[in-house]
């Protein structure tokens, strides 16, 4: 689905990415853990196509990325600087289904639909400065899931909404994924939250970022705030994933070295 | 929260409450310019009357105006808000033009700012001299005077969309006629607006200089008439009118304002 070799990006002589390769499966839903400022989100960006890396290969279902893919969607972090606030909720989610060659009514059906999957739909009128934190993200994913993406991006989504939202959006989001078998590739630098949401954990090391480690996640399909985190796997996990974060080394088991 | 709360009566009130001052100020007039008998400063109730007669009396199947104000403030209407219509088209089309394309302002920016600085009252006689007596020149003068306030917020705020909402449009496919209408536009509204109540405010003035210099007809040329020929009621009658007009430019304006940027008002509100 998405294959990533030898990424290299710098900014004038300031090398953030060096030499990432990763891949995504279809269906998978991929976290990419690092220390702030590792440069995750311009990895996230050149995925995208909002930035031309360096050099090394973006192939998303085969082909190269050269411009901005028109099969994929984004949730940010900011979701006040995402949902434009001169439209309704209904409005932010239904307008880009209009350039997919839905007409107005059916693109309305699906952007209900979709809030409806978000636990939104009663909130379709509403402005997004009429609703919390919570809920306008809830709307910007609303608007990722109606798009109908190849690959859907999520650049930090959960970081700006306080930690009991935070953990209904990350059920929210394995909910969703589940149902409609989404492709996601999630960028966090929260430890709990990687292992807990992630098929797979992608370690990027500090800046320069390279891959320290592709941990897969012994978890199984269906995740439970409160047993999933007592799990062995899950504890074992997150120490190991936050030893690398940190920049220690791992146990050889569990580390595919990067080549 | 309600787009509409406190609805129009609310605001009403409010400003009734405030108009008291506005009656002492009338009240003191009144009784200084009679005291003072001077042919110069009439009374605001001599004023009144004389604005009654000349443009307010007649049939009720013109709403009470006279052929008289008709012929005064068709024109000068006219002239008042096709120039700011075509300032508000031109400004905000090359605003927008020179705000979204760094390398057009990089040429631009410094015959805007040499074209800003000349005081616009100065350019009559240019206009008189360019164009036909009459109309021409002061739509020209008009135009050229309050493009100023509108290019300048259109570019301010074309340059200040934030970028993650026009990358958010990209990423969701806006075909570039959708960038424009949906992502650029709403969001420079908020300056495009202020520069075009600043602009409203400034052809009034244009408008009545432009009459004054290259006139014939309107109510700044009945203003000129009016005191070269010592008919003090009357001038003074134009003054208030102008005053007035004023007035109700800005208060409508502001109520178009509150409607089109009601989610401006919320965000701001809320953030």
């Amino acid at each position: 689905m998405l294959k990533i070799t030898d990424l290299v990006h710098s900014y004038g002589s300031h090398r953030v990415l060096d030499g990432v390769s990763l891949s995504v499966a279809e269906g998978e839903l991929v976290s990419v853990v690092g220390p702030s400022g590792c440069g995750k989100s311009t990895l996230l960006r050149s995925i995208a196509g909002l930035v031309r890396p360096s050099g090394g290969s973006i192939l998303l279902g085969g082909r190269p990325i050269d411009r901005i893919p028109d099969n994929l969607a984004i949730v940010f972090q900011d979701y006040s600087r995402s949902l434009f606030p001169w439209m309704t909720a209904m409005s932010n989610v239904a307008l880009p289904l209009r350039r997919r060659g839905l007409d107005r009514r059916r693109s309305r059906e699906a952007a209900m639909a979709a809030l409806d999957q978000v636990g939104l739909a009663d909130a379709g009128g509403k402005y997004p400065w009429e609703m919390s934190g919570g809920m306008q993200q809830r709307v910007s994913i609303a608007r990722a899931l109606a798009y109908r993406p190849a690959l859907l991006l999520m650049d930090e989504p959960f970081g700006s909404v306080d930690a009991q939202t935070r953990e209904d959006l990350e059920d929210l989001v394995l909910r969703v994924c589940a149902h409609q078998g989404m492709t996601i590739l999630l960028i966090t630098h929260d430890i709990d939250e990687s292992v807990y949401v992630g098929d797979r954990v992608i370690v990027l090391t500090r800046s320069p970022a390279r891959v320290a480690a592709d941990l897969e996640v012994g978890l199984g399909g269906s995740r439970d705030q409160i047993a999933t985190r007592q799990l062995d796997e899950f504890v074992r996990l997150r120490a190991e994933v936050g030893r690398l974060v940190r920049g220690g080394s791992t146990t050889a088991t569990t580390v595919l070295e990067q080549h | 929260m309600n787009l509409r709360s406190g609805g129009p009566v609310v605001p009403v009130i409010r400003s009734l409450g405030r108009l008291w001052l506005v009656a002492v100020t009338i009240a003191i007039w009144e009784i200084v310019t009679r005291t003072a008998e001077q042919p110069f400063f009439p009374p605001p109730s001599a004023i009144l009357a004389r604005m009654h007669e000349l443009w307010f009396s007649g049939p009720a199947s013109h709403l009470l105006l006279t052929d008289q104000a008709l012929s005064d403030f068709g024109p000068s209407l006219a002239r008042l808000f096709g120039g700011w219509l075509a300032a508000a088209v031109l400004g905000v089309l090359a605003g927008i033009a020179i705000g979204c394309s760094p390398r057009l302002s990089d040429y631009l920016d410094p015959l805007i700012d040499l074209g800003r600085a000349v005081p616009p009252p100065l350019l009559v006689p240019f206009f008189l001299a360019l164009l036909k007596l009459g109309t021409p020149a002061q739509l020209a003068t008009i135009v050229f005077g309050v493009i100023w306030p509108i290019l300048l917020n259109t570019v301010d705020g074309t340059r200040g969309v934030d970028r993650q909402h026009l990358e958010t449009a990209r990423i969701f496919g806006f075909s570039a006629s959708q960038r424009l209408w949906q992502v650029i536009l709403p969001a420079a509204m908020p300056k495009i607006f202020a520069g075009l109540r600043l602009a409203l405010s400034l052809a009034l003035i244009l408008l009545v200089i432009a009459e004054i210099f290259g006139g014939s007809g309107g109510i700044g040329y009945q203003l000129l008439w009016a005191q070269r020929s010592y008919l003090f009621p009357d001038m003074w009658g134009c003054l208030v009118m102008l005053g007035l007009l004023g007035y109700l430019l800005n208060s409508a304006f502001l109520l178009l304002e509150r409607r089109v940027l009601a989610w401006h008002r919320g965000a701001r509100q809320t953030n």
